[in-house]
C-alpha cells in the first residue's frame, strides 16, 4: 500500500471543530458532502484544491476535542491519503482508523518536510520518501489496526469477522 | 508494586491481571449516545446485525439540538425514536422533563457507577469518573460496531495522579483549579492517559465539583479521568444504581505513575482560558476589563445547582449589562433551582433561561454569536468557530466569573463582587 501526493502543512493542536465545525454535525449527513466542510475554519482552500492522495503534516495533538467522527470521514471523503503528525488525540486516532485514514507519527518527518513537497508513503516498509529525496522511516502500523485499515475501515472489517462479506 | 484504577478496572472487566500498555477487549457495562445514536444507527445497519448485542446495554438522552431547530434535526430525532421501538431500548431520554444533558442524566439517574466500564460516543463521557466509573468517548463507528459485537478494545493506559489539598479561597471554584491544571499541562498533556484525583481537597468537594473536574480530562487529551469512590458517591448511588455490577474499585497506595502533580488550593485564584485554546490559560486579573457581548452559564460542565446558586450569590440583586443565557443541565435541577428561588435571582437579574441541553456550546443553536462578537462562558471548549462563528471569541471560565462578568459587560474578578 502506497500513497503520493501533495503536502498540506498545519501547526500544533489542531482541534476538530476547525476540521469540521459542530455546527455542521446534524445538517452535513451525506459523507460524500462532509469534504466540502473540511478544516472550512483553518484553511478554507483546503476543501477546494486538495487532491486525491494529497498528505496532512502537522506538529503535536492533531485531531484534539470531540469525538466527531466527521473530523477524519470529510478527510476521507476528499481521498485524504493519510495524515503524519507529530502526535494525535486519541479519539481522532481511532476514528481515522475505523474510516480507512492511515495516521502516522512522525516527528522527525514533521519538523523537515515542508508545504506543497510532493512526498510518498511506503506502508509496507514504513517509509516516507519526499521528492527531494529525504526519507523517514516510521513504526510500523500495529497488526490489528493494519487489519482494519486494509478492510477500508472497521464496518467492513467486523462484515468480514462476522463472515457478513 | 500496587496497579492503578485503570489496571484494576480494566483487569476485572477482562477477569485478568493487566498492566498499562497491554491491549485488552471488554464488554461495556453501558454505551451512551444522544443526538448522534441516529448516524449511528445508520453505521449498525451497514455493518449487517439486525440486533444490538444487549438493548438494555444502550442509553440514548436527546440533548444536542432539542427541540428540534430544523427540519434536518427533527428528522434526525425521527430515525431515533424509531431506532429505539424496533430494538426495544428502554433507557431512551426524548424531548422530556427527565431529561437534559446526557452526561448530567447519565450521573443523576444512577447510570455512572464505581468500578463501571462505559463508553460513550461523545468526547465528555469522561464525566462518569467522578462516580468512579472508568468513562471514555468514542467514534460513531466504533459505538456502531460495539452495539454490534458486544465488544470493545482499550490500550491500557498509563495513568496521571494530580493530588489536591487546601480549601478553595472566595470566588473560587473547581473550574478554576481544572482551567490552571490545563494551563500547566497543556492540551496533549494527559494524551491517552488515566487522570486520577487524589488528595484531602477531592474529598471535600461535593459530587458536582468532582463532575467538572472529570469534565474536562478529555481537554487535557485524557482517555479517562476518576476520583475515588467515597461515602459520598455511595449515598448519592443508594436506591438509583441501575446495575448491580458495581464494585468500589481505587488504585492501590503503590500504583505507578507516569507523571504526578500537586495542586494546593490555596494558590488557585480565578482563571479563563482565552480564545482559541482551551489551555491559554491566564488568572482573571490578566484579562480585567476585556469587553464581552454575551455570558453563558450552563453545559455539561458547569449546568448544575450548585453552579447556578454561585452565579445567583453573584447577581443578586443586581442587573446584567449583557445579554445572560442560562441553561441549567437537567430539567430535575431547573426543578430545584426554581422551589429554591434561584431561578427568580437569575430571571431579576435580566437573565434568560433556555431549555436544558447543550444550547450554544457547540454551535448549534440558543445564542450563536455574531461576527466580531465576545462571551464569557462555564462550557468547556474555545475553539475557533465553536459557538457557531469562526470570527467570534470565546473565554472560559467559572460560573462565579462568568456571571460578575455579565454585571460588568467586561471580564470580571468574583472577588470584587462578591461581598
Amino acid at each position: 500500500m502506497k500513497v503520493k501526493g501533495k503536502v498540506w502543512k498545519y501547526g500544533d493542536d489542531v482541534n476538530t471543530d476547525v476540521i469540521f465545525p459542530g455546527k455542521y454535525t446534524y445538517t452535513v449527513l451525506d459523507p460524500a458532502e462532509m469534504g466540502k466542510y473540511a478544516l472550512e475554519d483553518l484553511d478554507p482552500e483546503f476543501a477546494r484544491k486538495a487532491q486525491p492522495g494529497d498528505v496532512i503534516v502537522a506538529g503535536k495533538n492533531w485531531g484534539c476535542g470531540s469525538s466527531r467522527e466527521q473530523a477524519a470521514t470529510c478527510l476521507t471523503s476528499l481521498k485524504v491519503g493519510a495524515v503524519v503528525a507529530k502526535s494525535f488525540a486519541r479519539i481522532f486516532y481511532r476514528n481515522a482508523i475505523n474510516q480507512g485514514l492511515p495516521v502516522i507519527q512522525s516527528p522527525a518527518a514533521v519538523d523537515s518536510i515542508e508545504a506543497g513537497e510532493q512526498i510518498e508513503i511506503d506502508f509496507e516498509n514504513g517509509l516516507i520518501r519526499t521528492d527531494q529525496g529525504k526519507e523517514f522511516a516510521f513504526a510500523p502500523i500495529p497488526e490489528y489496526v493494519r487489519g482494519i485499515l486494509q478492510d477500508g475501515g472497521l464496518v467492513e472489517h467486523i462484515r468480514k469477522s462476522l463472515g457478513l462479506e | 508494586m500496587g496497579k492503578t484504577f485503570a489496571e484494576k478496572v480494566l483487569g476485572k472487566a477482562t477477569g485478568n491481571e493487566v498492566s498499562a500498555g497491554q491491549i485488552v477487549t471488554v464488554e461495556p457495562h453501558f454505551c451512551m449516545s444522544h443526538d448522534n445514536a441516529a448516524p449511528i444507527s445508520k453505521i449498525f445497519r451497514d455493518i449487517g446485525v439486525n440486533k444490538v448485542w444487549d438493548s438494555s446495554k444502550l442509553v440514548f438522552i436527546l440533548d444536542h439540538a432539542i427541540p428540534a431547530p430544523t427540519d434536518k434535526h427533527a428528522q434526525n430525532h425521527k430515525v431515533i425514536r424509531e431506532f429505539v421501538k424496533d430494538q426495544g431500548i428502554e433507557h431512551f431520554y426524548d424531548i422530556m422533563s427527565n431529561g437534559g444533558v446526557c452526561h448530567q442524566v447519565m450521573c443523576e439517574k444512577g447510570y455512572a457507577l464505581p468500578g463501571l466500564v462505559m463508553v460513550g460516543s461523545d468526547s465528555h463521557t469522561c464525566t462518569y469518573g467522578a462516580f468512579g466509573a472508568f468513562s471514555t468517548g468514542i467514534g460513531r463507528t466504533e459505538m456502531a460496531a460495539t452495539w454490534a459485537t458486544g465488544k470493545i478494545w482499550f490500550k491500557v493506559p498509563d495513568s496521571m495522579k494530580i493530588s489536591v489539598n487546601g480549601t478553595f479561597s472566595r470566588g473560587v471554584s473547581a473550574k478554576d483549579l481544572i482551567l490552571r491544571i490545563m494551563g500547566d499541562i497543556q492540551s496533549d498533556g494527559a494524551d491517552y492517559m488515566s487522570v486520577e484525583f487524589h488528595g484531602k481537597a477531592i474529598a471535600d468537594m461535593s459530587l458536582g465539583s468532582r463532575m467538572t473536574l472529570c469534565n474536562l480530562g478529555i481537554e487535557m487529551g485524557a482517555k479517562n479521568a476518576v476520583c475515588p469512590p467515597d461515602d459520598k458517591v455511595l449515598n448519592f448511588i443508594k436506591d438509583k444504581a441501575k446495575s448491580d455490577k458495581w464494585e468500589s474499585i481505587w488504585a492501590d497506595e503503590d500504583a505507578c505513575y507516569e507523571k504526578a502533580l500537586e495542586y494546593d488550593l490555596a494558590n488557585i485564584e480565578p482563571g479563563v482560558a482565552k480564545p482559541h485554546t482551551v489551555d491559554n490559560y491566564s488568572p482573571v486579573t490578566e484579562v480585567k476589563g476585556t469587553s464581552i457581548d454575551q455570558a453563558f452559564i450552563g453545559t455539561c460542565t458547569n449546568g448544575r445547582l450548585q453552579d447556578l446558586e454561585e452565579a445567583a450569590k453573584v447577581l443578586s440583586g443586581k442587573r446584567v449589562a449583557v445579554r445572560t443565557i442560562v441553561i441549567p443541565a437537567s430539567w430535575e435541577i431547573y426543578r430545584k433551582a426554581m422551589s429554591k428561588g434561584v431561578i427568580d435571582i437569575l430571571l431579576d437579574a435580566g437573565c434568560v433561561l433556555a431549555n436544558p441541553g447543550c444550547g450554544p456550546c457547540m454551535g448549534n443553536h440558543e445564542g450563536i454569536l455574531a461576527p466580531g462578537e465576545t462571551c464569557i462562558s462555564t462550557a468547556n471548549r474555545n475553539f475557533k468557530g465553536r459557538m457557531g462563528n469562526k470570527e467570534s471569541f470565546i473565554y472560559l471560565a467559572s460560573p462565579a466569573t462568568v456571571a460578575a462578568s455579565a454585571l460588568k459587560g467586561e471580564i470580571a474578578d468574583p472577588r470584587e463582587v462578591l461581598v
